[in-house]
């Protein structure tokens, strides 16, 4: 897994509420077998103008105007600023991995839904939960100040904004751990391969059918 | 002693280890796969040179890219095709029992589970799938897990997790005559909101839970997710050991009492305390429609569709701005008024034989009506299939209109051929009425399968107890 320590970038605006995962990839780009290459189809049906399918050439469909991936002023962003409940409804993993391809790697949002905010530090992007009137502030000022742009520091638990104004955020310490030294979470298990073992041998006397 | 919820106990049962921090690597009893999430959990373990932990408690099948039309010369789509051949290779390769397309006992892997007695109460069961929650109405812990901890599973059979908060939502009371379980769960997710149970396990209790099958209990528990908890349960009770008996993956008869001991503790003790209560009165649930892009935007059928006027907040009045702008509607419009051009009836939520029976009843006799394109059954697995032909079902789908189809999650989520066109309207069975869920442009209005055939045969929504001429019993 990449590592995350600390990132300053452009800020792009998602103004909406409970975006879904079926949003952030819609499922024709789920019959990849592969990891990578989702990041052009980041919320395909929002970006584009025509009906998005695997395969096709990305860099000559319509685009969609009105939407904020592609406005040039957001151009290169890395933090994505969104509404409550951001990831909700299927557990894809390829959201996470679409929104990593395309450049984000933090999130921030006043909610997150379970398993989005769960496969998201699986693959090196922080979701950052602050408090909803935070958030509004930050869409308004986003709105206000093109190239805006925030500081986040993992380490510190820290965002801070081109006014110099800091904002903490909490972060699970195992999360925040695995982030910073970017750990794969399998090789963390196999150091306790006894006590799986030893388990299941007891598992095995008491509850003989799950066997 | 301080009582123990149904989902400590459960939890406690598989804590291999915790960590100081809460932390707690979890014991998976039965890990289902599929074809869409675990290709790159394969290569993982592959790349790392990693074996499969314990081929045995792995059950695969193929559901979400397979035609639901004539299999037999395979896969048209070829992406679909590899995705699909994929997951046979590395069952072979990696010695897991799949159920393939060709397999009878194939289907959606959350009908499947159960059907075969691979899902069992007391387990902890994974997939890379959301609505892996559905496993819960036997009394397990089943929850959605992304492809990382699909690999982690099959790895390690443990999975690094934090205990979720416990909530009760008691539906109190009888539910009306004519009230599904579908009807249930949407009014439940009405009530809390689509993000309501985020951090919680959910438990579905109360008199009019325990009134329904194990079946209907699936479709409660199958929407848990919809309400933004990973996982929903039910206590074990005789309809779930009743359930469970003799099924071909259930303990055989030298443990059977032993596991029935077991399993007959699988109940939150009495007087315990959750972290939250939600009490819903089961008389007030009357058979429920969507209107929006969300499962949490749901009315009664005799109301009409809500106005963004008078809603307060402003996030929420965009929100239904928005939803009611991508749904073609207008406020106010009463929801018996609204023509449909599709019905879908299956789904992991709804496939089963009884939601076949159900659809059954209000089709026999009728005809889908004139308005309708498309109407569709889609049965949720093989041996569903076949019950349901041996008792005259397809018959009295096809004699109406309907068309008879394969199993696999179809139009649910529109991964085969099986989808909406922009701008069509469609009553559906299943569990997600988000923006381009099943079709680019398409628009779904969730509902309980005697609903969506009362929708085929009359071309719009209508209360289904109100139908003219009634509904043929059994």
């Amino acid at each position: 897994m990449d590592k995350f320590t600390s990132l300053k970038g452009i800020v792009t605006p998602l103004d909406r509420s409970n975006v879904d995962t079926d949003a952030i990839i819609p499922k024709q780009f789920l019959k990849s077998i592969k990891r990578s290459g989702f990041g052009p189809n980041l919320f395909d049906d929002w970006r584009y103008m025509d009906t998005g399918e695997p395969g096709m050439d990305n860099s000559t469909r319509p685009l969609n105007p009105d939407f904020v991936l592609n406005q040039d002023r957001f151009k290169g962003a890395s933090i994505l600023l969104a509404r409550k409940n951001f990831g909700c409804g299927s557990s894809r993993e390829h959201a996470p991995w679409a929104l990593q391809d395309y450049g984000f790697r933090v999130i921030i949002a006043p909610s997150f839904a379970d398993i989005f905010f769960n496969n998201c530090f699986k693959n090196g992007v922080l979701p950052i939960v602050l408090d909803a009137s935070v958030v509004d502030q930050l869409f308004n000022e986003v709105d206000a100040s093109p190239g805006y742009q925030l500081d986040v520091d993992l380490d510190a638990q820290t965002i801070t904004t081109p006014g110099g104004n800091v904002i903490s955020f909490e972060v699970d310490a195992f999360r925040k751990h695995c982030l910073l030294n970017g750990l794969d979470d399998i090789s963390l298990t196999l150091q306790h391969v006894d006590d799986i073992k030893a388990y299941e041998q007891r598992r095995r006397q008491d509850t003989p059918w799950l066997f | 002693m301080v009582g123990k919820t149904l989902y400590d106990k459960l939890w406690d049962a598989h804590v291999v280890r915790t960590e100081e921090d809460g932390t707690t690597l979890l014991y998976i009893d039965r890990h289902l796969v599929h074809e869409v999430t675990s290709p790159q959990a394969f290569e993982g373990l592959r790349m790392a040179g990693r074996p499969l932990w314990r081929a045995s408690a792995n059950l695969a099948t193929a559901d979400h890219n397979v035609p639901t039309t004539d299999r037999s010369k395979g896969i048209a789509d070829p992406v679909s095709r590899l995705q699909v051949e994929t997951l046979d290779q590395n069952c072979n390769e990696f010695g897991i029992t799949e159920f393939d397309m060709h397999d009878p006992r194939q289907g959606i892997v959350h009908v499947i589970g159960p059907e075969q007695g691979a899902t069992l109460p007391g387990m902890t069961l994974v997939c890379g799938d959301s609505h892996t929650s559905t496993h819960g109405a036997l009394g397990a812990l089943a929850f959605g897990i992304g492809t990382s901890e699909v690999e982690h599973a099959l790895a390690t059979q443990c999975l690094i997790q934090k205990k979720s908060k416990s909530m009760l939502v008691s539906v109190d009371g009888q539910a009306g005559n004519g009230i599904t379980a579908k009807d249930i769960v949407l009014a439940i997710i009405g009530e809390l909101g689509t993000a309501g149970g985020t951090g919680y396990a959910i438990e579905f209790g109360g008199d009019a839970i325990r009134a329904l099958s194990i079946e209907g209990r699936m479709t409660v528990c199958n929407m848990a997710i919809e309400a933004g908890a990973r996982a929903g349960i039910v206590a074990v009770d005789e309809k779930t050991i009743n359930y469970v008996r003799g099924r071909p993956y259930a303990p055989k008869e030298d443990v059977w009492e032993k596991a029935v001991k077991v399993w007959n503790e699988l109940h939150s003790d009495e007087n315990v305390e959750f972290d939250h209560v939600v009490r819903i009165n089961a008389a007030d649930i009357k058979p429920q429609v969507t209107w929006g892009t969300s499962p949490e935007m749901v009315v009664a059928v005799d109301a009409r569709v809500p106005d963004p006027a008078e809603e307060r907040d402003t996030v929420k009045r965009e929100g239904m701005q928005a939803a009611l702008a991508y749904m073609d509607l207008q406020a106010n419009t009463p929801v018996n008024e609204i023509n449909v051009d599709k019905v879908f009836i299956g789904s992991c939520t709804n496939s089963r034989i009884e939601d076949m029976r159900a659809a059954a009843q209000v089709a026999k006799g009728r005809k889908v009506a004139s308005n309708i394109k498309l109407a569709m059954v889609v049965p949720g697995s093989g041996l569903v299939k076949k019950q349901a032909e041996a008792e005259g079902l397809d018959k009295i789908f096809t004699d109406a209109g309907f068309e008879w189809r394969e199993p696999g999650c179809s139009m649910c989520l529109a991964m085969n051929a099986d989808r909406l066109e922009p701008g069509e309207r469609c009553a559906s069975t299943s569990n997600r009425n988000f923006e381009g869920r099943q079709g680019q442009g398409g628009r779904t209005h969730l509902v309980s399968p005697a609903m969506a055939a009362a929708a085929a045969v009359t071309g719009h929504f209508v209360d289904v107890r109100e139908l003219e001429g009634g509904v043929a019993n059994g």
